[in-house]
């Protein structure tokens, strides 16, 4: 197999960031809202919270939508506040 | 008019499962909830525009509506139902973004060798560490990785989201990520077997 560098680079990266136990996608999605709202709110994560944080790391979609939703709440909020 | 106060999550659920008035009242609210925290969100975007986001919000009203036993009180509602929102809007913007891209195509290997000349940045040395390094990984890629498993990782590492590398092979997001996670498992520990520490490939490409 011929890894173009830029290829193997990325890969390397994801290679050694993998952990035995990973949160998939659709896991992370069930807890997102919960996530973004601790994270509005400024308050620790907890472990199950923690899993998200880790998985938006590794993962391109999931964190697309984690700062669709956090702008789409700010902008909600910035509304009741007002 | 007074302006009314917002509902709580129990109130969501009973107005949005009453029928009649009171429910076509919440989701008239829902509805202008979701729209303008959407709409908010996506202005800077430039692939997106108000009959999408519409047509997005309609979609997921209809989803939240069925699927009301599924929201387990652990956020607001509206948090619960922007969640939803969003997931469906991006996976949207997503077909539509690489609906012209095969599998095949973000597979197809480079024409020629590879170019693993040195930069400027980069001594003699650590360029050695670094050949001999993505030598033992192409090594492990041939030996330890099916040929799905290679496929769906070199598409993911040329940036197609895992929803449509699972849409093309006919599965389904959880599927992939498993398949990749294993893919990722199997090539970290054949690393580690062969006497690389996370400390080496650090180095190797500091």
């Amino acid at each position: 197999m011929a890894l173009r560098p830029e290829q193997a680079k990325a890969l390397i990266a994801k290679v050694m960031g993998t952990r035995d136990q990973e949160m998939t996608c659709d896991e992370c999605v069930a807890d997102l809202a919960e996530f973004v709202e601790v994270q509005l709110t400024r308050k620790p994560l907890g472990d199950a919270l923690q899993a998200v944080h880790e998985h938006l790391e590794r993962c391109h979609d999931c964190t697309d939508e984690y700062h669709v939703l956090r702008q789409a709440l700010a902008a909600l909020a910035e509304e009741e506040g007002r | 008019m007074p302006m009314r106060a917002p509902r709580e999550n129990a109130i969501w659920i009973r107005d949005l499962r009453a029928g009649g008035p009171v429910q076509a009242e919440a989701l008239t609210d829902l509805r202008g909830l979701l729209l303008r925290g959407l709409a908010t969100s996506f202005q800077a975007r430039g692939d997106t525009d108000q009959a999408f986001v519409e047509d997005v919000v309609q979609q997921a009203l209809m989803h939240i509506l069925d699927h009301l036993e599924q929201f387990q009180g652990r956020s607001r509602f509206t948090t619960w139902a922007m969640a939803i929102t969003v997931r469906l809007a991006m996976s949207a913007l997503r077909r539509k973004r690489w609906q012209d891209v095969s599998l095949e195509s973000m597979t197809a290997p480079s024409e020629g060798a590879p170019a693993w000349d040195r930069d400027d940045t980069t001594s003699p040395a650590q360029h050695a560490e670094q050949h001999a390094l993505v030598e033992t990984l192409s090594r492990l890629i041939d030996e330890a990785l099916t040929e799905k498993q290679w496929m769906a990782l070199t598409a993911e590492l040329g940036g197609m989201p895992v929803e449509e590398i699972a849409r093309r092979m006919g599965s389904n997001v959880n599927t992939v990520y498993k398949l990749l996670h294993d893919a990722r498992q199997r090539l970290k520990h054949g690393l580690e077997t062969t006497g690389y520490t996370a400390e080496d490939v650090r180095s190797a490409f500091a």
